[in-house]
């Protein structure tokens, strides 16, 4: 039996913002074992990613192992073993979701995420950045809930376009879904793929944006500024949402209908990058890989942790 | 007469498609210029139009390719392989998928200038892992390389021709994966030839077999993999020394692929690179370019008598005077 992920005890906002607060506290946690780590992307993002794969997506049960698979090695004619990690997000069904994860430096984020869901299992960080592992620091299309290798950022939009184009060439009714970040919106393939949407109707596909405001090198506004970003996106064709990315029931609300239109659909989640770790915000505006510098450092998220643990019991 | 077929692949990519539904035309603005036009007037439902957008084009084909369908992206060869690269790295490449990129305007042939001239092409898709790389020489190479390119598990490059393209080998003697065309045989040289430098080569060989110099000319069409029990044969079989001819920069296409194999073998000859010599061209005809940059049969008469140490007294008069024909299996010519 397929599950669908309609609202019920599992899907209610407070269960939601649990498993969002229980991602947070496992990033931490990773980040402080091995003084580094893709920390505030899980504060910016947690609540989005939870209400996609409780609220917002139809996805079946995992058909991948709980224990993450060694690499098989990379793809080709002569490899028969190789694979992507698309299965942890179900069976591919007409009438099922697709899930791609386009900014895959947020990979310890999903993993945490299926782990929290039952996807993975509880020891599957063990394996990551472990050489000979899939659990990869920045994911590729092997990697627990990939599908496509996109960590050169914002070639996965163009692919998700191919594949819901075929998906609608085959009249199937699963929609296709793409996590994007804000920064991604500086390369030009995204505005050729968006572009492409339009002109191609294609209204089975739906985007959700980490607009955290921040990149690797400080504040986007520093860096190169994308805004006004709703207003570029509805002349580009989209029918966008904006909402406040840690509300769950707006998060969830924001995708309602999609596959039913004849364009895409963009909900640009506006986020806080230090969400539920206050202590990071001295650290602004460099958030994009946490690595801590002095033991008074690692007390304090050591202790911050340890509460957030207790509040948890 | 050589006969002349006009856009060989325009008729030929419909007829070959009718019965394949799964073959889908991606363009970027130059349909009729690939010769797609007639494809997509023919299913107007399996081709997709995506503008001026190269990079977003092939996300959308390797999204399509994993989905079950066949792609075949049509635009000119530098928009494939220079302003995409990554794209078609790591969207098309890494995956494996089984994309055909079915690039115009290989080399010289166009008067388009810089911009337009595919002088890298073979290279840069050459060094992609899990790319094949076909280059099409005349008109049945032409109308039997998508059967070819099809039969590939993985993605695919085709260096394709457009326009009067001449018919140089029989209709009945389709493009084989991996399998060089022998064009004559001979024990001095063993040329190497591709694409359009092939009907040149044609032309030299033809004056120099009537020096009496034994030629061993082989039309090679596949790039990549470059592992011809043929080729090899003829290069350790040669008297004097090697000569690879192409269409292309001397760096890291046919004469780079002869020279890897050479090495790798332990073949001990001299190898004369004919192409363009760490060089951009220009805008300006096909003729003109072949001979300023010496690409043409003269370059390789002038590249064949270095490697003989002689003057060979052969003018351009002589080459002019070569009556090419079709070849037919049963013409190909015996110097030994």
């Amino acid at each position: 039996m397929l599950q669908r992920q309609q609202p019920s005890a599992a899907g209610t906002a407070e269960a939601v913002a649990d498993v969002a607060a229980a991602v947070r506290r496992r990033v931490l946690e990773h980040t402080l074992r091995n003084n580094g780590g893709y920390l505030s992307q899980a504060c910016s993002s947690a609540d989005m990613l939870a209400a996609l794969y409780l609220r917002v997506m139809r996805l079946g049960p995992s058909q991948a192992p709980l224990q993450p698979r060694p690499f098989a090695g990379v793809p080709g004619s002569r490899n028969p073993h190789a694979f992507t990690g698309a299965d942890y997000n179900g069976p591919k069904a007409p009438d099922l979701d697709r899930f791609i994860f386009s900014p895959v430096h947020y990979a310890l984020v999903l993993y945490s995420l299926l782990i929290e869901l039952g996807r993975l299992g509880p020891d599957a960080l063990d394996a990551f950045n472990r050489d000979g592992s899939t659990v990869e620091l920045i994911g590729a299309e092997h990697s627990p809930g990939h599908e496509v290798t996109a960590g050169s950022l914002a070639q996965a939009l163009s692919q998700a376009g191919g594949i819901a184009l075929a998906r609608r060439l085959r009249g199937e009714t699963g929609r296709v879904w793409v996590f994007m970040s804000d920064g991604e919106f500086q390369e030009g393939q995204t505005w050729e793929a968006f572009a492409a949407l339009a002109h191609h109707r294609i209204g089975n596909l739906g985007v959700y944006i980490d607009a955290n405001a921040q990149q690797c090198d400080g504040a986007m506004s520093d860096v190169m500024t994308v805004e006004p970003l709703a207003e570029r996106l509805r002349a580009f064709g989209a029918d966008v949402r904006e909402v406040d990315g840690h509300d769950i029931e707006a998060l969830a609300d924001a995708g309602d209908g999609v596959g039913h239109g004849r364009c895409p659909r963009v909900v640009i989640a506006r986020t806080d990058p230090c969400r539920g770790i206050d202590l990071m915000r001295e650290r602004a505006p460099k958030l994009h890989y946490v690595r801590f510098k002095t033991a008074a450092e690692v007390e304090a998220y050591e202790a911050l942790l340890a509460a957030l643990s207790e509040a948890r019991q | 007469m050589i006969e002349t077929v006009t856009r060989p692949h325009y008729g030929n990519l419909i007829r070959w498609a009718a019965q394949r539904p799964e073959v889908l035309v991606l363009s970027a603005d130059l349909t009729a210029s690939c010769e797609a036009d007639g494809f997509r007037d023919a299913y107007p439902e399996r081709f997709f139009s995506m503008g001026m957008a190269e990079q977003n084009m092939m996300g959308f084909a390797a999204g399509l390719a994993r989905e079950g369908y066949f792609p075949y992206v049509h635009t000119f060869a530098v928009f494939i392989c220079r302003r995409p690269f990554d794209q078609v790295a790591m969207s098309i490449g890494y995956p494996s998928l089984p994309v055909r990129l079915v690039g115009f305007l290989p080399g010289i042939t166009t008067a388009g200038g810089v911009t337009h001239q595919a002088v890298d092409d073979i290279a840069l898709m050459r060094i992609i892992p899990n790319m094949t790389v076909l280059e099409c020489g005349d008109a049945t190479d032409v109308q039997s390389v998508l059967d070819v390119a099809q039969a590939v598990d993985g993605p695919v490059y085709i260096r394709q021709l457009r326009g009067e393209v001449p018919r140089l080998f029989p209709a009945s003697e389709p493009l084989r994966l991996g399998c060089a065309r022998t064009l004559s045989e001979g024990g001095d040289v063993c040329v190497l030839s591709s694409g359009i430098c092939t009907e040149e080569a044609m032309r030299a060989t033809a004056a120099l077999r009537s020096r009496g110099i034994g030629i061993h000319h082989l039309h090679v069409s596949t790039l990549k993999p470059f592992d011809d029990p043929v080729v090899l044969e003829a290069i350790r079989r040669t008297g004097v020394g090697v000569v690879a001819m192409e269409n292309h920069g001397i760096t890291g296409g046919l004469g780079s692929a002869v020279a890897e194999l050479m090495a790798e073998h332990g073949v001990g000859r001299p190898l004369v690179r004919i192409g363009l010599r760490d060089t951009y061209a220009h805008g300006a005809s096909r003729d003109y370019l072949m001979r300023e940059y010496g690409l043409d049969a003269m370059a390789l008469v002038g590249a064949v008598s270095r490697l003989l140490g002689k003057t060979l007294d052969i003018g351009a008069d002589d080459l002019a005077a070569v009556r090419l024909e079709t070849l037919q299996a049963v013409e190909k010519t015996e110097d030994l």
